[in-house]
């Protein structure tokens, strides 16, 4: 399967994705904040739609617009940002102007099937090259900020009073999860965004209860999930977006299961 | 431990969002003493803390801490805010939760070096918590938890703590143990501590003095001292009426006892205990 270019490119692309969407996810679902992964992917779309009506990347158009949004979030404030409804309307008048965007942007239908839904079998090597760039990017910067992130995320009253700024790792890393739910897109498209970002990200939590291997292990399932995803998509012909979304959910199940026995095993040891 | 002033507050006014919770007060607290914070809901205890961190400016006025004008990052003041409802789902072990503190403010990966390490198993130690920190957080109770929070306070090794209402939500038998830890600490350690409380009675046998807050005002003073019809009236701006029986303290308003009607307000969604009749508190 390697002797073709578009799998190379799609297993370069989403390695590279799928180490990014693990590292960060770990960060979204420990501070709770999956729900804005999920809208600023959404908010994504409409800049990927009025990029292409506008005649630019729609790569481009969606980094810019998450990371605007994002970065809005961040400012708004936590609280703010956290209500369901608040960002339900949100990513819904998102998903609408979307909408309109293809409606005037006549070749829309595979366009927009790709943007929904993702195309990596798609993937040219410049657009594995700038998803390298950004990604290298957003671990870096995850890496640098990633101890205040933590100690903020656990207990921000006394984060806030050691001198750590709440509102400023909040934009930080808001930021880095939109550019972290542009890359997801690339591969598995704005609505499926969940399938890496979150689904071995909470498997890794529920698997280990240390930080640092937490983050280690949400990557490398993350990344077990997309080869494998690639893989089942080569020789079976259904799209790859679809396999990676039933590798996720079945991760995080089998992770439920497997620490529903270690609990029990630890209670039973601690009984007798 | 007569180390001159730990505290200082000068003619401090604090408003938050345009309320005024502190109208000039002027008090100072010792340095090595046990102080027990106490008033009415929405009195001000916890903006009293969060303008000794630096997290609020006073309007008016100057807070001092060891003679240095309040401001944030003091390594000198250990804070332990109240429980977050959100930590208790945490699947974290409640090592790496307590180890989450050290140098979190420095920018890097959270890994540990030998020096933080030791200081993580130093807090643990000093709360009798090593065995409860491989467990995750998800799997302690409110108590276990409380423990780790008070490790988190004391990296750095603070000269002043700060508790938030260590005791909402324990039933007595464990809010006597926080006592009880706290206290050894404060003598072991020989630190200042702060601890706000809804009742007097379970820190009855550890503080030194009493701070009470209410209607914009504050009274620092021995139990005997601010404890009393007169003083209680004042800040409640009410007919307060103080009964002692058996060694216990009620502050009566009518046929209430404020203090337990308070604690019942606050905790009655945590536990539906039959009889948190004043003879309880």
């Amino acid at each position: 399967m390697f002797e073709y270019d578009f799998m190379r490119n799609a297993f370069a692309a989403a390695s590279m994705v799928a180490l990014v969407a693990g590292g960060v996810g770990y960060f979204l679902v420990l501070r709770s904040q999956t729900f804005a992964g999920h809208a600023l992917a959404h908010i994504g779309f409409t800049g990927a739609t009025g990029a292409a009506l506008l005649g630019l990347s729609p790569l481009w158009g969606l980094v810019l617009m998450t990371l605007a949004g994002g970065v809005g979030m961040g400012l708004i404030g936590e609280r703010l940002a956290q209500r369901d409804v608040t960002i339900g309307l949100v990513l819904a008048l998102a998903l609408g102007f979307g909408l309109l965007f293809l409606h005037f942007y006549t070749s829309a239908a595979t366009q927009a099937n790709a943007l929904l839904f993702g195309n990596v079998l798609a993937v040219d090597v410049t657009t594995v090259w700038t998803l390298v760039g950004l990604g290298t990017l957003c671990l870096a910067a995850l890496a640098v900020i990633s101890r205040p992130l933590l100690f903020a995320s656990l207990q921000p009253e006394l984060a806030e009073a050691k001198g750590v700024s709440l509102r400023l790792y909040s934009v930080l890393f808001l930021a880095i999860v939109a550019l972290a739910t542009a890359e997801c897109a690339q591969i598995v498209g704005v609505l499926l965004v969940f399938t890496l970002m979150v689904g071995p990200a909470a498997a890794a939590q529920r698997l280990t209860t240390r930080v640092g291997r937490g983050i280690l292990l949400s990557a490398m399932l993350a990344l077990l999930a997309a080869w494998l995803g690639l893989i089942l998509a080569f020789y079976t012909d259904w799209p790859c977006s679809f396999w990676i979304a039933a590798l996720s959910a079945t991760i995080y199940s089998l992770s439920s299961l497997s620490s529903f026995r270690l609990w029990r095993r630890w209670s039973v040891m601690s009984e007798s | 431990m007569t180390a001159g002033n730990a505290i200082r507050f000068d003619r401090v006014q604090l408003s938050l969002a345009g309320r005024s919770i502190l109208n000039r007060v002027s008090f100072t607290i010792r340095a090595g003493e046990f102080i027990g914070i106490l008033g009415p809901n929405g009195a001000g205890k916890t903006t009293l803390m969060r303008a000794v961190l630096g997290l609020l400016a006073p309007q008016h006025g100057k807070i001092e801490v060891f003679n240095q004008p309040a401001k944030r990052s003091q390594t000198a003041v250990g804070y332990m805010p109240q429980m977050r409802s959100t930590n208790a789902g945490l699947r974290l072990s409640g090592w790496d939760f307590v180890a989450g503190v050290v140098n979190g403010h420095r920018l890097g990966w959270p890994s540990h070096g030998p020096a933080a390490r030791a200081e993580v198993e130093r807090v643990l130690g000093l709360v009798g918590a090593q065995a409860l920190a491989r467990r995750p957080l998800s799997q302690l109770s409110g108590g276990e938890r409380q423990r780790l929070l008070l490790a988190q306070a004391l990296v750095g090794q603070p000269r002043i703590l700060l508790l938030d209402e260590p005791l909402i939500s324990l039933d007595p038998h464990h809010a006597s143990a926080v006592v009880e830890l706290v206290q050894g600490l404060q003598r072991q350690l020989a630190i200042t501590v702060l601890f706000s409380a809804h009742e007097l009675n379970p820190l009855l046998g550890a503080l030194d003095r009493v701070l009470y807050l209410g209607c914009g005002e504050a009274a620092l003073g021995t139990v005997e001292e601010v404890i009393t019809g007169p003083v209680l009236s004042r800040l409640y701006g009410a007919d307060i009426e103080v009964v002692r029986v058996n060694g216990r303290i009620f502050v009566m308003s009518g046929q209430h006892d404020l203090q337990g009607d308070a604690h019942r307000r606050e905790s009655e969604s945590r536990h539906a205990l039959a009889g948190t009749h004043p003879a309880h508190v």
